[in-house]
């Protein structure tokens, strides 16, 4: 597989696109849990019943040919796919970890710029996904919107008129939604201001957590910010509240840049282009170094510091670097010593190709 | 403050942990927290999350039975659609099917006030369910009304009834 062809597939289309609010917000995703009647949740579905329900979806999207989200969409069976692939769609955030190990009859509808990725026999039957890039929930919301209208035309979903959408978890009953912003900190953690940031964030009903690293502390400063409940509150109550939230986060994380670049700029510069060095030239680098400097030299890139990358090949890289992906580059599966190399020497290879053919289309 | 642990780096992470109104605090620099961490490879964010989960449903169990003079334990309640008892939803925090939220309806409003503060729902409604929900409300009124006349042995009426429920079953089938 060439390095080009790879990079066409570690950077889904929809990325690609510089969102509002793209210095701080990388992407914002809504996802809508959804049941069809008269079928037991995935957990204790037979497989019969798995089938059946992929089964329904497959006929239910035979109406879709002039769908404009949908139309181009392809269904992807687990079972289809190596261990490896399913790894990758993982590390793209495009499918869980539980879909790809754990579901019976998984499957997932990926239209083909991977903005909208449907989870199918998850811990619902029907998990919507829409990813836009930088921060547009409010239109992430009304596309996965639209798609659940769509669907319904086809299939009833699981609905009460007291509880609202019923799920699998009750942690998701109600809207069944789950908005989400994957944001990076990188000044307030140096600043370490996130301390006292994430308590706050909690108080008001919304759950941060590291993107990667999960358990540890957060890789590359990138966090997730999404709401807690879904029951009782309106979708655009929800939606509103994180938005107002993430606007807070950016204004702190400006203000912590600014002030980063007034009280101590040699430091930060250095900071930036030590990080960028280590890119550059290293021969080994673990995932846990490779975020911390692809962090850095973002913040490099978005305070204009370093001019001749352009940002979203930090971006691509972060994915590129997962374990998952290397492998997949390499063709072959990797022990963790020989995936620091490989990761060392894709950086490498990817900060050494002219930036035009990748850069923003 | 510093670190109780090493006694040596300032304590930056502090947690205050609440069980049945017991406020214990605890404090660690962040050396030490990573290092207990990775002492602990396996405490991934999902099994505290259940943990914590099937911790509120227990509470609902005690609590709940003391109160209310039934003398069914909730734990044996069983869903007659996917067979999930209560104590299994307790242990796994997940419903087997929709009618599990119907089964074990008494239980589950304090646990949802305590997970999201609120027991009603107020987001959006599914198009085609607007319509088929007046019609379900409609059926059950009219099968309390069909009751009513029995009883009363308005039989002609009571038969009027059942046609017009017979009706909106098929509707609502189609």
């Amino acid at each position: 597989m060439s390095l080009h062809h790879f990079i066409e597939h570690a950077m889904s289309e929809w990325m690609r696109v510089k969102g509002p609010h793209s210095d701080i917000v990388f992407s914002s995703r809504v996802r809508l849990a959804r049941n069809i009647t008269g079928m037991p949740f995935p957990m204790l579905s037979a497989n019969s019943h798995a089938r059946e329900v992929v089964r329904k979806i497959e006929q239910t999207l035979e109406n879709s040919q002039d769908h404009r989200v949908l139309g181009q969409a392809e269904l992807i069976h687990m079972q289809d796919l190596t261990d490896l692939q399913k790894r990758v769609l993982v590390e793209k955030h495009l499918i869980s970890p539980h879909l790809a190990e754990e579901s019976l009859s998984g499957a997932v509808v990926l239209s083909q710029d991977e903005a909208v990725s449907i989870m199918i026999n998850e811990e619902d039957h029907l998990r919507i996904q829409c990813l836009f890039p930088g921060l547009q929930l409010h239109d992430a919301w009304k596309m996965a919107d639209a798609l659940d209208d769509w669907f319904e035309q086809f299939v009833s979903f699981s609905f009460d008129e007291k509880q609202g959408y019923l799920t699998s978890c009750p942690t998701n009953v109600g809207t069944g939604i789950r908005a989400s912003v994957m944001v990076h900190l990188p000044a307030l953690a140096m600043t370490q201001q996130l301390n006292q940031l994430f308590p706050a964030i909690t108080q008001v009903g919304l759950a941060v957590r590291g993107i990667y690293g999960e358990g540890s502390e957060a890789l590359g400063n990138l966090y997730q910010v999404s709401n807690q409940i879904t029951l009782g509150q309106s979708e655009e109550e929800i939606i509103d509240k994180l938005q107002g939230v993430v606007m807070q986060m950016i204004e702190h994380e400006q203000y912590a840049r600014q002030r980063l670049k007034e009280a101590s700029p040699i430091q930060l510069e250095d900071r930036v282009f030590r990080s960028y060095g280590q890119l550059k030239y290293g021969r080994i680098i673990d995932t846990r170094e490779a975020m911390k400097f692809l962090s850095d030299v973002r913040l490099g890139i978005d305070m204009g510091l370093i001019t001749e990358v352009p940002s979203n090949v930090m971006n691509e890289l972060m994915v590129m670097t997962q374990p998952g992906f290397l492998q997949q580059y390499a063709g072959k599966r990797l022990d963790a010593g020989e995936r620091d190399i490989r990761r060392a020497i894709l950086i490498r290879e990817r900060l050494s190709l002219g930036y035009e053919q990748n850069g923003n289309r | 403050m510093l670190c109780p642990e090493c006694g040596k780096r300032p304590a930056t992470l502090h947690y205050t942990k609440i069980v049945n109104g017991k406020k214990s605090e605890f404090h660690i620099c962040e050396v030490c927290a990573k290092a207990k961490e990775e002492q602990l490879p396996d405490m991934d964010s999902s099994f505290s999350f259940h943990q914590l989960l099937s911790g509120l449903l227990n509470f609902d169990i005690g609590s709940g039975t003391g109160e209310s003079n039934t003398t069914v334990q909730p734990q044996t309640i069983r869903c007659s659609t996917c067979g999930l008892t209560y104590q299994q939803f307790s242990k796994v925090g997940r419903f087997g099917c929709s009618d599990c939220y119907d089964t074990f309806k008494e239980y589950l409003d304090p646990m949802f006030r305590r997970m999201h503060g609120h027991t009603i729902h107020r987001g959006k409604v599914p198009v085609r369910t607007e319509g088929k929900l007046k019609m379900r409300r409609e059926l059950d009124e009219l099968k309390q009304e069909m009751v009513r006349l029995v009883q009363n042995e308005e039989f002609e009426r009571a038969a009027q009834v059942r046609d017009q429920i017979r009706q909106i079953e098929e509707r609502l089938q189609s």
